[in-house]
C-alpha cells in the first residue's frame, strides 16, 4: 500500500535572467510515495496558483526519461539521488517522510537561467550545428545493407547515441564542462563508416564551438558519467581526446 | 465544397511514380525565392524542414520545446517497419500495404497507404546514411524483429529507443541546414493561429514563450507537423506539452478535420496509481510475446488482491483466468491492440481488476522464466523490467506486472489529399497530425514510418508542385490579415488572464479527460456520447468564466500556455464526440456498443460507413458539417477481422 509523506522544499526562485535569485521554502503534504518528483511539484503549483502565488517554473515534457527536457539539481545532484534516471522518472519513495529537499536549476555559465529552474541550453544545439551530423541530403539510393557495420561497433555507437542532451553532465562538473555531451556525438559518428569523411573536421568544429559557448575544461573527475541518466561512459571522452588530437596534428 | 482526394490515375503500384513525373517542378534558381513555414520538429517536421532546405527553399521552423530534439517522436520505443524483405520471409511492398490497410480496419485510402509502403525502404536507407545506429547482426547486416499484426519480420530498431535515434537523425539533418542558414529555428515558440490571404495559407501567428511577444510570420506555404491530440484525455502517453492547438486553429480557419474519434488505446501501460498522476508510461508491446495476461476468476479473489490480503503469486492456477488465451485461442496474448485493450476493460468492469484501484490486469512472466530461464527474459526485456521497477517499486521477475490500457495515438487529424494538402490551399499536414494512412487503427512500428515518409519523401515533392503555381512576391507580415489575427490572439489571451476564477487549468483538463475517457474512450454508446457532448459544453462554459490563470502575457507563463491548449481541447473533444456519435459502426479503435457480434466482437458496417468523415467548421454556435470521402477498394477484399 502506498504511504503519504510530507516534505519541506527549498526552491530556487528567480523571476528572470536579469534579477538575482534566492531560495524560498515551501511545505507540501500528503504526497503518496508513488507520486513522481515532478507530480509533487505539480501539486505544489496547484496550491500556489489557488493561493494566487506565482507557480514554480521548471522544464519538462515527455515524463518518460527520454526527451531530456527536465533538468533539476536536487540535494546537490543533477536529477536527484536515484541512479540512471531523469527527474521525471524518480518517485517520492526515494525521499524520507519529513525531509527537506533542495531544488536548484542547472548552474553553468553556458546555461543561463531563464526563470526559476528553467535554463537556456541552446548552446548544445549550436554545438551539434557546428558538426554533429553526417552531410547527406535526402534521397540516398544506396541500399542500407550495402554498408556493413560490425555488431560491436554498432553497439558502441548506440551506447554513445543514447545521450538525451539534458545537460546533467555539465551540471555535475565542477568546471561545467560539456565534454561528455560532445564526446558522445563525436564517438557515435566516429565509430560508424558513414562518419569517416568528416571525422576530423567534426571533432575540431564541435570542440571549437564548445569552447566558444563558455563551457569549462575537462579534468577527468568523471562526475559527468557518474551522474548521467543514460550512463554515457567516460571512455567516450578519451575517444574525443584522441579524435581531436589526431585531427589537430594531421 | 466537395472533397477531391486527387488520387492519381493508373494502377496502384504506378500511381506515385506517375504522379512524381506529372507534378510541376520549381527551377533550382527559383527555389530560394520561396519561404516555407514548418510547425513542429518531430520526425515529420524536422525531416520536412531539412529536406526543403536541402532543395533550396527558405524555411522557418517552430517548436514549443527548448530544442527540436525534444519532440515527442523521441519517445517511440519499438521500431520502424519497412518492406525490405531482408529476412527472405516473403515480405513485399504489397504485403506491407495489405497489412496496413487491414490493420486499419479498411478505413484508409488505398493509394496513400501503398505509397507509404513504397517509400518505407528509402527511409531505412536514408537513416542509415545519416548514422542512425540500427541494431545489427554479427555479420554486420541490419537486424529485424517482428511486431503485432504482421506475419513477417520487417521491423528495424535501435534497442528500445528507435524513435529517439530516428529523431536525432532528422535533428542532425535539420541542424546542418540551420548552420547553413537555410533554416531559421524558433524554439520555445508556439503557433496560435494560421493566416489566410485570398483563401490561401500565407503565414502564422506565434507567441514567444519566454517574452510573450505575439508575432506574425509570412510565407508562401505552411506545413503543420504538430503531432496528435491524445492529451484531450488528460492522461495519455503523450508528452505534457503535446497539444492539438495548431490543427484546431487550422480547422477553425477552414481545414476539414477527418475521423476525429479514431484514437488508439495501447493495452500495455503502467496503471494509474492515484489522482496525483500526470501522465502514463507505456511498456513496449513486445512484452506480450512472453507475458501471460490474467485476472482472478472471481470478484472475491480480486478484492483480496486489491486490499493486499493475498499476493498474486499465491493465487493457484485454477483460480486464474487467462482471458485472452481463453477467448482467442489462436492469437492468445498477441491479439491486436484494440482487442487486448477492450478485454482488459471488460474484466475490470466485471470487478475482477487488480491493483489498488481495481483498474489493472496482470502480465505474468512466471511461466516464461520457468521455460526459458531468467537470463533469457532479462536479455530480452531487462531495460523494460528495470523501468517498471523504478516506477512501481515492484520486481516483475518475482511478481506479475500490472498493466492497463491508455491513450497513445490519434489516427484522426486534418483531412489531406494525396498531396498532403488540407482543404486550405497552401496549408499542408504531415505525420500524426494528418489522418491519412492508419485508418481506424494503427499497427505497431508504423507511426515512425509515416512521419518520416511524409517528411522526407512525400511533401518535398508535393509542395514544389504547389509552389510552382504561386507567384514569387512575398506577403508582408504587416498586412491587415496578420494584424487582425494578432489582435484576436491577444484578445483571447487577455480574456484568459482577466477571468481570475477559482479553478486551475489542470482541474478543467482533468474533468475533460474523465468525460472523454469514460464516454468516448475504449467503448462508446449513443447514451454516453450524448451525455458527454452536453457535459463538455457545460465544462467549456464554466472554463471561460471560472478559470484561474495568474501572471501576465509578457513573461514565461506556463499556466497561460496550458490554458490556451486546454481551451482548444475542450472544443476538439466535442468534435470527437460528434464523430463517434455519427459513426454507428465499430471499426478499429472505435468500438460502438450498438454494433457488435453475438460474441461481443466489433462489427464493421461497410455498407454504410466505408468513408472518411471530414468535418467542416461552420461557426462556434453551429454544428460542424459532415463531408464524406467514399473509400474505394480495388486491390484488397474487405473482410471482418477475426482473431479467434
Amino acid at each position: 500500500m502506498e504511504k503519504e509523506r510530507n516534505y519541506t522544499l527549498k526552491i530556487w526562485r528567480q523571476p528572470n535572467a536579469q534579477s538575482k535569485g534566492e531560495f524560498k521554502t515551501y511545505e507540501v503534504k500528503n504526497i503518496s510515495t508513488g507520486t513522481s518528483f515532478l507530480e509533487m511539484l505539480d501539486i505544489l503549483n496547484e496550491e500556489l496558483t489557488l493561493k494566487g502565488e506565482d507557480p514554480v517554473y521548471f522544464d519538462h515534457d515527455c515524463r518518460e526519461g527520454i526527451c531530456g527536457m527536465c533538468s533539476l539539481f536536487i540535494n546537490g545532484r543533477p536529477h536527484g539521488p536515484d541512479e540512471e534516471v531523469t527527474v521525471c522518472q524518480m518517485h517520492m519513495r526515494m525521499f524520507e517522510d519529513g525531509s527537506t529537499i533542495t531544488i536548484e536549476p542547472w548552474r553553468a555559465r553556458a546555461f543561463p537561467v531563464i526563470k526559476d529552474l528553467v535554463v537556456d541550453r541552446s548552446a548544445f544545439d549550436r554545438i551539434i550545428q557546428a558538426g554533429g551530423f553526417i552531410s547527406v541530403n535526402t534521397g540516398v539510393t544506396t541500399d542500407a545493407n550495402a554498408i556493413l557495420i560490425s555488431k560491436e561497433n554498432a553497439d558502441l555507437a548506440m551506447d554513445a547515441a543514447a545521450c538525451i542532451g539534458c545537460g546533467a553532465c555539465v551540471a555535475a562538473c565542477k568546471n561545467a564542462s560539456a565534454m561528455l555531451f560532445v564526446s558522445a556525438k563525436v564517438s557515435q559518428l566516429a565509430l560508424l563508416p558513414q562518419g569517416q569523411s568528416e571525422r576530423k573536421r567534426r571533432a575540431l568544429a564541435m570542440v571549437e564551438q564548445m569552447d566558444k559557448e563558455g563551457f569549462g575544461a575537462c579534468t577527468n573527475t568523471g562526475a559527468c558519467s557518474a551522474e548521467c541518466p543514460k550512463g554515457i561512459d567516460l571512455s567516450n571522452i578519451a575517444r574525443l581526446n584522441r579524435e581531436y588530437f589526431t585531427a589537430s596534428v594531421s | 465544397m466537395s472533397l477531391d482526394a486527387k488520387i492519381p490515375e493508373g494502377p496502384l503500384a504506378e500511381k506515385w511514380t506517375r504522379h512524381k513525373f506529372n507534378m510541376k517542378l520549381v527551377n533550382p534558381a527559383n527555389k530560394r525565392k520561396y519561404d516555407i513555414i514548418v510547425v513542429g520538429t518531430g520526425l515529420a517536421g524536422a525531416a520536412a524542414a531539412a529536406s526543403f532546405a536541402e532543395l533550396g527553399y527558405n524555411v522557418k521552423n517552430f517548436c514549443y520545446q527548448d530544442s527540436p530534439r525534444r519532440a515527442h517522436s523521441i519517445a517511440a520505443q519499438g521500431g520502424i517497419n519497412a518492406a525490405k524483405n531482408y529476412k527472405n520471409d516473403g515480405d513485399s511492398v504489397f504485403r506491407l500495404f495489405y497489412d496496413t490497410i487491414k490493420g486499419g480496419d479498411y478505413r484508409s485510402r488505398e493509394a496513400n497507404v501503398y505509397r507509404l509502403a513504397e517509400v518505407s525502404n528509402n527511409i531505412i536507407d536514408q537513416c542509415v546514411a545519416q548514422g542512425v545506429p540500427f541494431a545489427r547482426e554479427y555479420g554486420g547486416l541490419l537486424d529485424n524483429r517482428s511486431f503485432g499484426g504482421a506475419q513477417v519480420s520487417r521491423t528495424f530498431y535501435a534497442r528500445g529507443q528507435t524513435g529517439q535515434q530516428l529523431l536525432l537523425g532528422a535533428y542532425s539533418a535539420l541542424s546542418r541546414q540551420i548552420a547553413a542558414g537555410k533554416v531559421k529555428l524558433y524554439p520555445r515558440t508556439e503557433m496560435l493561429d494560421v493566416v489566410l490571404i485570398d483563401g490561401k495559407a500565407r503565414g502564422i501567428i506565434t507567441r514567444d514563450l519566454i517574452t510573450g511577444k505575439i508575432e506574425s510570420h509570412s510565407a508562401h506555404a505552411v506545413v503543420l507537423a504538430t503531432g496528435g491530440y491524445g492529451n484531450v484525455f488528460f492522461l495519455s502517453t503523450n508528452a505534457m506539452g503535446s497539444n492539438g492547438s495548431a490543427v484546431w486553429r487550422a480547422y477553425k480557419k477552414g481545414a476539414f478535420f477527418a475521423n476525429p474519434s479514431f484514437t488508439q488505446i495501447h493495452p500495455t501501460c503502467i496503471p494509474v496509481h492515484g489522482d496525483q498522476q500526470s501522465k502514463l508510461t507505456l511498456m513496449s508491446e513486445s512484452l506480450r510475446n512472453d507475458g501471460r495476461v490474467w485476472v482472478p476468476k472471481t470478484v472475491e479473489t480480486a478484492e483480496k488482491l486489491r486490499k493486499g490480503e493475498l499476493k498474486p503469486v499465491d493465487v493457484p492456477e485454477e483460480d486464474r483466468d487467462y482471458y485472452l488465451e481463453r477467448i482467442y485461442p489462436s492469437f492468445g496474448n498477441l491479439v491486436p491492440r484494440d482487442v487486448a485493450s477492450r478485454n482488459a476493460k471488460n474484466v475490470c468492469d466485471e470487478g475482477r481488476g487488480v491493483g489498488e484501484t481495481g483498474l489493472a490486469v496482470y502480465l505474468d512472466f512466471r511461466d516464461a522464466i520457468e521455460r526459458d530461464g531468467r537470463d533469457v527474459i532479462e536479455a530480452k526485456y531487462g531495460n523494460l523490467f528495470q523501468m517498471y521497477e523504478k516506477i512501481t517499486a515492484e520486481n516483475p521477475y518475482e511478481t506479475p506486472m500490472m498493466i492497463y490500457p491508455a491513450i497513445h495515438y490519434t489516427m484522426g487529424g486534418l483531412w489531406v489529399d494525396y498531396n498532403l494538402q488540407t482543404t486550405i490551399p497552401g496549408l499542408f499536414a504531415a505525420g500524426e497530425c494528418n489522418f491519412s494512412d492508419h485508418g481506424a487503427n494503427r499497427l505497431g512500428a508504423s507511426a515512425l514510418m509515416q512521419g518520416l515518409a511524409d517528411g522526407y519523401f512525400i511533401i518535398p515533392y508535393t509542395i514544389s508542385n504547389y509552389l510552382a503555381g504561386v507567384p514569387f512576391e512575398k506577403v508582408p507580415a504587416d498586412r491587415p490579415e496578420f494584424k487582425e489575427a494578432e489582435e484576436r490572439v491577444k484578445e483571447r489571451i487577455g480574456k484568459l488572464l482577466s477571468l481570475k476564477g477559482k479553478h486551475t487549468v489542470d482541474e478543467f483538463h482533468k474533468r475533460l479527460g474523465k468525460i472523454m475517457w469514460d464516454k468516448c474512450g475504449m467503448s462508446r454508446n449513443e447514451k454516453g456520447l450524448t451525455e458527454a457532448k452536453k457535459e463538455i459544453q457545460e465544462l467549456r462554459e464554466q472554463f471561460w468564466k471560472e478559470v484561474k490563470v495568474l501572471g501576465a502575457n509578457e513573461e514565461l507563463n506556463q499556466t497561460l500556455e496550458k490554458a490556451l491548449r486546454v481551451a482548444d481541447f475542450m472544443e476538439l473533444g466535442e468534435l470527437m464526440v460528434d464523430d463517434a456519435l455519427h459513426r454507428r459502426e465499430s471499426c478499429g479503435g472505435h468500438f460502438r456498443e450498438e454494433s457488435q457480434t453475438e460474441e461481443g466482437e466489433a462489427k464493421r458496417d461497410d455498407e454504410n460507413f466505408a468513408y472518411v468523415a471530414a468535418w467542416e467548421y461552420q461557426g462556434d454556435d453551429k454544428p460542424a458539417k459532415l463531408h464524406k470521402e467514399e473509400l474505394i477498394f480495388e486491390n484488397v477484399k474487405l473482410t471482418q477481422r477475426s482473431y479467434k
